[in-house]
Order: structure tokens, then sequence, then C-alpha cells
């Protein structure tokens, strides 16, 4: 036995814990074409179902007429809301507290709204059934301005709750109105404005954009007539709240439905709430007793699934002429389409926006939000982001922007003189949030050092003197934008989605042999749960993250949660599995002690297993403990090792962090080149330093994609006309800029880990830094703001306006 | 997203493709790479009955250098057009454009002629193929003509191709030698059509434009020529005032329609902005 024991260093190496660049687990099949989506799914005798959609935005269903798209062959059935009727499935209700038509009854409110489901034997007869419906329509006028919403000869959308003058978050001010939110001081605010040195007013728009996963929504439903029992996979991000609401909605008992999200391709938070598709799917499963299957193409994705933003903020601050900020006061119109489907927790109707405040130290503030109907798809969810929480960013970073250039100051200094202090934390903003930990100077300073700010301020200055003398056509941009996010929801004293309280949970089970299984309420969309969430187990625990097999998506097998989005799996699941895995620790310490004979107080954790304190030469490997824990447990213990934790947090954690664009602007052309792209991010304890790195890259192409081109852009009739890819911005990796990203760390106090969550983040703070930086291009010539998105034409038009082409 | 029924055919010659469409009639189309008409089927804006795939027909393709003039069959991929020794030496614009359109797996599968004979004014191809005096074989039942490709485009989808008629060849008159070229295209991201795209094929001496000819992509309903422009620069050595001169007898034949890549003022104003970057681009590659 001429074997070296391991050392520390190749023990912990040998974990993979956390900070480990781990490589992802499922990119094995991934890379492979191995992965096992939805779509892939066959089951005998399956049938395929697909929509009639209405080609009018506002119109009334006069009749439709099914008899010719049933002589098609291979239909078997049309189903329309009078079908739905039957079963009390016409309509359903959202997340928001709002209903929504399933299919269109007795009128259609948006272009490419579900009219019928026809089912067929495959997908291509069905398409054939779709042609063969013949649907009446009488077109009405149209509401498309979110400005003109609420005009007294206004159309009236929704005429199921047309004399319904309080809807689910209190009085509607009008027909069109869905709700009015507010919250701060508004008085004290007045105040802070009368009294104010200096103050800006400027609305900001952030237009209509889409989540767009590579993979569209899509379902399988399953009805088994002799059990009674209704399978459903789905690409869902929060399979348990699908079946927790199938069980509501369809009065099916909840432990005889069985949703099952499998590999999922990007859910972005379009995948969060329940669409037509998947009920229709359902109901033709149980009218045909076969199998049913609903898969989306892109068009209908982009035109008919949940949009996000369609925020209009009327953003004013109050600043001191030293550049202090002393008062912040936003009005929001909000445009939810024809129906409140936003996916936020149900007490929150404008979600998070709250967070407004962003990261410097306002006295006093007030928002309020009105939300809208028009004639557009329904929605308002969270495209990567926590409810609301890009658009709050994207506000007061703007406004930022416009404070400083009104006052004369450099971008960066204001936000550095109005920064919460790190002594401040706890902080208790004005709108109402405890912000846990901060360091945002130290963020702020980094970046500058790292980019060499002052530097860059340098040659665009000369860069402007040139383009006043005609030596160059460019101008250049220096955009910063620093974020403070709220995520992890939430806290049950503030959080809940129809009734659940925002908890999420994992169960533990470790096996005789030193390896296990970790099952986990949230769902990974490409976020690398299977890699992570092991490295949290490895570290806790001691087991190798290679041996522990993590499994989401099966609502029969995982414990309850509600599932992933708003950048809530590590700050809440994350914990419970943290916490879980504690109380399996526990329970090894009970073992480890009894085994060597010693007290648990004698044991201290070292790596992999427990030694007994002064002399580590005596110990117990978490190895040797799982297989103890099979055969010889302290008398009255029961045996086995597993254990399982619902968490509900404390608090919110808030990530932050300091980005930085340069870019350069061709006025003649409006073409713009970003010449560096810095980002650097607190999301406090890093779990996978890679995998951090690959959701940074993805959420600032997606920023880069909403701020530099994307829209859902509609014409005065309520044609969508960015329906597909060759209109709506999706850059490939020709167009994207480099990026470079950084960090500092934070640890979360409250969170076990300390961690505070990512995904999100690079799309929050992205999208000001393009923003801003496009707007400082331009600033020098009198501008003070240009509404995204700043595609070419438009950054022309802006150079245009300004006189300099 | 789904295509309704329709009949398929793979014949091997060109006479058998014929035959097929004037049995078939109105009905049939030609497939060649098929990146319009597969769309246009899926989303049933097009739903012929038959589809006449000429992908088996061996004599559609190929590359030959005939002396005067380059002849590049119909079936002839982009990318055998990026990977040919005869169009680098003899017609190095046509690699500058081919470059430009979509992205390698487009390349892979799309071919020059299904890109000249749609009639898509989106296509880069045919201002390029005005640009350099190209002409047309089009055979059908009543056998086989050539159209000079300044006469073949009629409007927006509208050729000189009549029913049953196959574009099978193209033939380009070989450019003096030393002559100066460029395509400026201006399109959003990968994949995209043109914003506005400008070619131009130019001869120089002593410092003064001796020939030129200038094409315009995506400008109008059909592809242009904008002849104007190329003898506003004749005789000048490219100064800034025959290049403005150039880029305003080029917008006035510019009738874009506004679209998603920008309204009309703007498609024009960057029209003109290609045609002054591909002459200064072609003049500094003059000999």
């Amino acid at each position: 036995m001429n074997d070296m024991a391991p050392t520390r260093e190749q023990r912990e190496a040998k974990l993979e814990g956390m900070g480990c660049k781990r490589k992802r687990v499922e990119d094995a099949r991934f890379t492979q074409g191995k992965g096992n989506y939805v779509d892939d799914l066959k089951l005998p005798g399956m049938l395929h179902g697909d929509f009639v959609r209405s080609p009018y935005a506002h119109a009334r269903v006069k009749s439709i007429n099914t008899e010719a798209a049933l002589k098609v062959p291979g239909v078997l059935a049309v189903i329309t809301a009078e079908t739905l009727k039957t079963v009390n499935l016409a309509w359903m209700p959202t997340l928001a507290g709002d209903v929504q038509m399933v299919l269109a009854d007795g009128k259609v409110l948006f272009q490419n709204q579900e009219v019928a489901f026809v089912v067929a034997t495959d997908r291509y007869a069905a398409d054939d059934g779709i042609n063969a419906v013949d649907v009446e329509y009488e077109a009405l006028p149209v509401v498309i301005d979110p400005f003109h919403a609420m005009d007294a000869d206004a159309p009236v959308l929704r005429e199921d709750i047309a004399g319904k003058m309080t809807g689910a978050h209190g009085p509607r001010k009008h027909a069109n109105h869905i709700f009015e939110w507010s919250v701060g001081d508004k008085d004290l605010t007045d105040v802070a404005f009368r009294k104010a040195d200096v103050s800006i007013k400027e609305m900001l728009s952030y237009q209509r954009v889409h989540p767009c996963p590579l993979e569209t929504c899509q379902c399988v439903a399953s009805f088994d007539k002799v059990s009674g029992d209704l399978t459903i996979w789905g690409t869902f991000q929060a399979p348990h709240v699908i079946r927790t609401v199938v069980a509501l909605i369809a009065s099916l008992p909840e432990q005889k439905i069985h949703v099952i999200s499998p590999d999922v391709g990007g859910g972005f938070g379009n995948k969060v709430g329940a669409y037509p598709g998947y009920i229709c799917a359902a109901v033709a499963s149980i009218v045909t007793g076969k199998p049913v299957k609903w898969v989306e193409d892109r068009i209908e994705n982009l035109t008919s699934t949940s949009f996000a933003r369609d925020y209009h903020m009327t953003t004013e601050i109050a600043a001191t002429k030293e550049g202090k900020v002393t008062g912040l006061r936003v009005h929001v119109l909000a445009d939810h389409g024809a129906f409140d489907a936003c996916a936020d927790p149900s007490k929150w109707p404008a979600g998070f926006f709250n967070i407004v405040t962003g990261s410097y130290d306002f006295p006093t503030a007030h928002v309020c939000v009105d939300g809208i109907y028009s004639n557009k798809a329904p929605g308002g969810v969270a495209y990567r982001c926590s409810f609301r929480v890009t658009e709050a960013s994207y506000c007061i970073e703007r406004g930022m922007d416009i404070l400083a250039q009104k006052l004369g100051m450099d971008p960066a200094e204001l936000r550095l003189k109005n920064f919460i202090r790190p002594e401040q934390f706890p902080y208790q903003s004005a709108l109402g949030w405890e912000y846990d930990s901060g360091d945002y100077a130290t963020a702020m300073k980094k970046m500058m050092e790292s980019v060499q700010y002052a530097e860059l301020r340098k040659e665009q200055a000369i860069k402007r003197e040139a383009f006043k003398l005609g030596e160059t056509r460019e101008v250049m941009g220096i955009g910063v934008s620093f974020f403070t996010e709220i995520v992890g929801a939430g806290p049950s004293k503030n959080c809940d989605i129809l009734g659940i309280a925002m908890f999420d949970s994992c169960e533990i089970r470790l096996h005789p042999t030193g390896a296990g299984i970790a099952r986990v309420g949230t769902k990974s969309t490409g976020q690398g749960h299977e890699t992570t969430w092991a490295q949290i187990i490895a570290t806790e625990i001691g087991i190798p993250a290679d041996r522990i097999m993590v499994e989401e998506g099966n609502t029969d097998t995982a414990p309850y949660g509600l599932g992933t989005y708003g950048s809530r799996s590590t700050p809440v699941a994350g914990a419970a599995i943290a916490t879980a895995a504690r109380k399996i620790k526990a329970k090894a310490q009970m073992i480890a002690a009894y085994r060597l004979e010693v007290h648990e107080d004698d044991l201290e954790w070292d790596i992999d297993g427990f030694r007994v304190k002064g002399l580590p030469e005596k110990t117990m490997s978490m190895k040797d403990i799982c297989w103890a824990a099979y055969n010889s447990v302290p008398p009255g213990m029961e045996p086995g090792l597993e254990a399982v934790s619902y968490y509900d947090p404390p608090n919110m954690t808030y990530p932050f962090g300091a980005y930085i664009c340069v870019m350069d602007i061709d006025v003649d052309t409006g073409v713009y080149k970003v010449r560096r792209f810095y980002a650097l991010d607190d999301c406090g304890t890093r779990i996978n330093p890679m995998i951090i790195e690959g959701q940074v890259h993805g959420g600032l192409t997606e920023a880069f994609a909403i701020a530099m081109g994307q829209e859902i852009r509609y014409d005065e009739t309520g044609n969508v006309v960015t329906g597909s890819f060759m209109d709506f911005f999706m850059p490939t990796a020709v167009e994207t800029p480099h990026w470079e990203t950084d960090f500092t760390v934070t640890p979360s106090p409250h969170h076990p880990i300390g961690a505070k969550g990512v995904g999100e983040s690079p799309n929050v703070g992205g999208v000001p830094a393009f923003s801003n930086a496009v707007n400082d291009a331009f600033a020098f010539l009198g501008s003070t703001h240009i509404q995204m998105p700043h595609d070419y034409w438009r950054n022309w038009q802006a150079a245009k306006t300004l006189g300099v082409v | 997203m789904i295509p309704g029924p329709f009949g398929y055919h793979r014949p091997e010659t060109v006479a058998d493709a014929v035959k097929l469409l004037a049995s078939l009639g109105d009905e049939a189309r030609p497939l060649a790479g098929g990146h319009s008409l597969i769309p246009m089927m899926k989303l049933r804006l097009a739903t012929p009955g038959h589809l006449v795939d000429l992908h088996r027909i061996p004599n559609l393709k190929g590359i030959r250098n005939d002396g005067g003039k380059v002849t590049i069959g119909a079936m002839t991929t982009q990318h055998e057009l990026l990977a040919s020794d005869v169009v680098a030496k003899a017609l190095p614009i046509l690699m500058e454009a081919a470059l430009l359109i979509a992205d390698p797996q487009v390349r892979y599968r799309g071919t020059i002629g299904g890109n000249v004979a749609n009639g898509d004014p989106g296509n880069d191809m045919p201002a390029m193929m005005m640009t350099l005096g190209a002409s047309y074989v089009l055979e059908g039942s009543a056998g086989a003509r050539t159209v000079a490709a300044t006469d073949f485009y009629q409007g927006a989808y509208f050729t000189a191709l009549d029913p049953g008629e196959i574009l099978t060849e193209i033939s380009i008159p070989t450019p003096a030698t030393g002559h100066g070229y460029a395509y400026e295209k201006l399109k959003r991201k990968v994949g995209d059509y043109a914003t506005a795209a400008a070619a131009v094929v130019l001869t120089m001496t002593g410092g003064k434009v001796a020939t030129c000819s200038i094409g315009l992509t995506n400008l109008s309903e059909t592809p242009l020529l904008a002849t104007d422009a190329a003898k506003a620069v004749i005789g000048t050595s490219l100064d800034d005032g025959s290049l403005k001169a150039a880029a305003a007898a080029a917008e006035q034949i510019m009738s874009p329609a506004a679209d998603a890549r920008g309204p009309v003022e703007y498609r024009k104003h960057v029209g003109g902005i290609m045609v002054m970057r591909a002459l200064k681009r072609a003049a500094q590659r003059a000999v």
C-alpha cells in the first residue's frame, strides 16, 4: 500500500463543489442532439391539434362553420368556444386575477387570437383542417396606442367586464382600464420637487418585446379514460403551478393530474403562464381519448404568447444643484394587451416596479402605474426579469443619465455621489423594500478602473471636437449602468401565486454507496441546475457532485415548488437545497459520533466527512456514513439518510452590477459598432463561475437585442408587423459584441450560502447600458432622450433631427 | 407553417423538366434551392400542386470560362460560386456578393439560378447581373432563348419567364482586366435582405473613371441599373462633388417600400451612401 493519502486540495477538487468551474453535465446530451423535448415525445395513437387564428385585431365573430373542415381527411374534431362552454372552459383565469378567452367567445381582441382548435391524425391534416374552417368576422375599431386607450370615445374592448368597475387590483377608471397601483409618499415627494434646485422630466418608453425562447410553447396531453388520470408533458417553467391551476379550473382531483416538464429549450418568462393550447390539448384528449400534441410555430409564439415590457414611464427626478437626489416620481402607462396575463406574484399588479429607486439613496419617492387593455396579445411577463425590474432599472438608469446631463456632471460621478453606502444596509428604500446587502462604490470603481473610464471620456472629448470640425462622421457614446435587482420571490409575507406562498423545495436521498438523488421544485430551462444543484450539495455534505443526480420537472416525484423564473431558483431553491443538505449532515454527524464512539460535539466537519477534534487521524467520511446509515445507526434512530426542506425566504436578495458600453455610431447610416462592453456582476457567493459567465453572456446578448433592435410592433389597424425573425431582431453570433465579465462578491447575509441569483442581471443592467451609450453619443448635439430600440434607421433619424445629416 | 399537399417530381434532364412543367401547367413550379418557395408554401402563400425539383439534372450545374464570358449553370450553389477559381479570377465581385448572402447553411443550398429567376427585389444577384451585363438562357417547350438581365425584371416576382420556362444558364461577359469592383450592402443582420445595396464595376484611366456600371438592390420593385448615376462619374476622379451627383442621380430612380428596415427617406438616403462607398472602394481596386 504505497498510495499517498489524498491532499486536502485533492479532496476538495474531487467534490467539484461551489466555486468550481464544473462542466455542465446536461450538455453531454444537448450537444449530441439527445435532449428530450416535448416535441420529441411520440405516443401511440397521438393526435395533433392546431389553431384557427384571427386575422383581425378586434372583430365580432359572427359565425364559425366547421362543416368543411370536418370532411378533411384526418380531421377528427374542431373545438370552438361553444364546445368548451360545455365543460366550463371557454375562459380561463390568468395569474394576474383577470380572465382570458381560451377560444374566441363572440369576439376577438388581438390578431392571431385562438378561434378554433382543429384535432387531426397528423400536423398536415390539422393545417388542412384549419384552412377549411370558415369564420365570419365583423371588424371593429381598435385600440393600439396605449395613450388613447382611456379616451372618452375609445372602443370598449372587454365587454365581459364592461360594467364591472372594480378589478382584481381595485377600482377601474375606464372600461379599458385594468388597475391603478401606487406606492410611496406622494405629498412628501411633491414637496421634494417643489424644493428642488434641479429636476428632470422625461417620458421613457420601454417597447414591447418578446422573450422568444428557442423552443416555442408546446404540450402533449393524455387522458386515461379508465383511470381518469390526465398527464401533461409541457414546456412549463412552473410545473406544480400548472398542476394546481388545472385542478382548480378542470375540477379534476389533483393526484390524478401529472405534469411533466421534460428538457425545456429556454423559458425567459414566456413559459410561466397557461396558454389556450394547453387547455385545448387537454380537452381534446378527454374528448377523443387519445394523446393530443400541440406545438406552436415561431410566428404563433411571437404574436400570441406572452410579450414583455410595453411600459411607458414618465420619469421625474429632483436634486440639489450639487447633484444629490432628493425625490423620484414616476408614472407608468402599462399596456397589458387584451387580457391581463401578467405572471407576477398575485398581489403585485406591476411586479416589483417599486425597486425603481435603484441603487440610490432617495429620501422620498412616489410611483403610480396605470394598466390598460389594448388590441394586442396578452401578457406582460417577466422576460429574464424579476417582475418589472427590467423596466424599473431602465427607468432609473436613463433618468440618472438625463439628470447628470442637466447638471453638467459625469454620469458615473453622479451615481457615486448618490449610492446607498455599505453601512446603510440593511437599507429601507423609500418605496418599501429592505435591501439586504451591497457595496456599490467598490463595484463602480472597479469597473471604472478596469475600462480606464477617465481615458475613455478624454477620447470622447477629442472625438466630439473632431466631429464638430467635420473630421469624422462618427460619434462616440459611453453608456454607464449601475443596477440593483430584487430577486428570489419570495417571502410568504408578500409573495404568492394564486394563494400559494412562493417557497421552494428540495428532497435529498443518499444511497448506501455514497451517492444520491436530489429532487427540486424548480425547473431548469437552460440554467444548468443538474450541474449547480449538485455542487451545492457536494460542498455541504462532502459527496462528489458527480455522485448526485438532480431531477426536476415531474410533479409526481419532485417536491412542490413554484418553478424557475425571476432569478428565484438559487435564492429560494438553492437555499432549500443547502437546508436539506444540512439536515442530512446533522444526522450524519450523529451516526459518525456513534461509530467513532465520541460525543457529537467532539466532531468537526472536514471537507468530505467528520473528524474528531484534536485527533485528525480519527475520521469518518460521508461515503462511509452513507453505508452506516443503512446498517448501523445509533439505537433508536431510523435508518436511511434523506431530508426534505421547504424554504420560505426571509427576504429577497439584491444582486447588483456595474456595466459599461462603449459605442461608435456612423451618423450617415446610423450603423453602430459596440467597441467594448464590460459587465461586473455581484451575485453574492458564486456557485459555478463558468455557468455565471454563460448566463451573463446570454443575458447581455438579449439586452443588446432589446436595446438595439427588438420590438413587437403593430400597425394602426392592429396587424403585427414583426411576426418573424426576419423583422424581430434576433442577433446572430456575427452581430453580437464581445463581452468582458468581472465580479465582486458581497454575500447575501440571510441566504444559507450567501448566493443572490444572476440569470437576469445582464438583461436588467445591459439594456440601460446600451441605451445610455446611444444617448450619450448624441448628447453633445443637444439631445436629451432617444427612445429604444436604437436600430440603424432610428439612429440616423436622431442624427437628422439634431441637424447633423 | 405546414404546407398543403403537393406532387413531387425529380426529372433528370432539362427536356424532361420542361415537359413536366408543360404537362402539369399552372399548378407546377420548378424547385431550385427552395429558400423562397418553401417558406411561402409553409405559410400557404404559395400552394403549387406540383414541384419539379431540378437537383437531379447534372447539366444545370457548373462554372466555366468560355473566353470572354463566364457561364454558370442555374443550379450552381452560392457556396460553389465561392469555391470557384474561375469566379475568383474573372468575377471577384460575385465572390464579394455571395459572401453577403445569408449564412453558410443557406449558401450550401441556395442557387444562383433561383436567386436571379425568382424576381425577388431583395435578392442580391439580380442587380449584380445587370451591373455585369449578364444574360440568361430560358428553356421552355418552344426551345431556348436568351434574355438580357436588364430586360428580365418586370416587377416584384414578375419576370420575362414564360409559363413553363426554366432559367438554365447565366452568361456573364468577363470584365476588363484591372477593373475595380465593390458591392456595398447595408443590412441589419446576417440573413437579412439589404436595407440598401449598390454594386459597382468600373475601369479607371489616368486617375479618371473610364467606364462605370452601377446596380441597386432592394431599392425598388425590381433591381435597378443606375445609368445616370454611372454617367455622372465618367471622366471624373470621383471627387466629392461627382460622388454626390452619382448618389443623387441614383436616389432619383429609387422607390423602396417603407418597412422595418426604415422609412423610404432613410432607405433612399443610405442607398445613395452605398453608391458613394461602392464607387470609392471600386476605384481603389482598379488598376
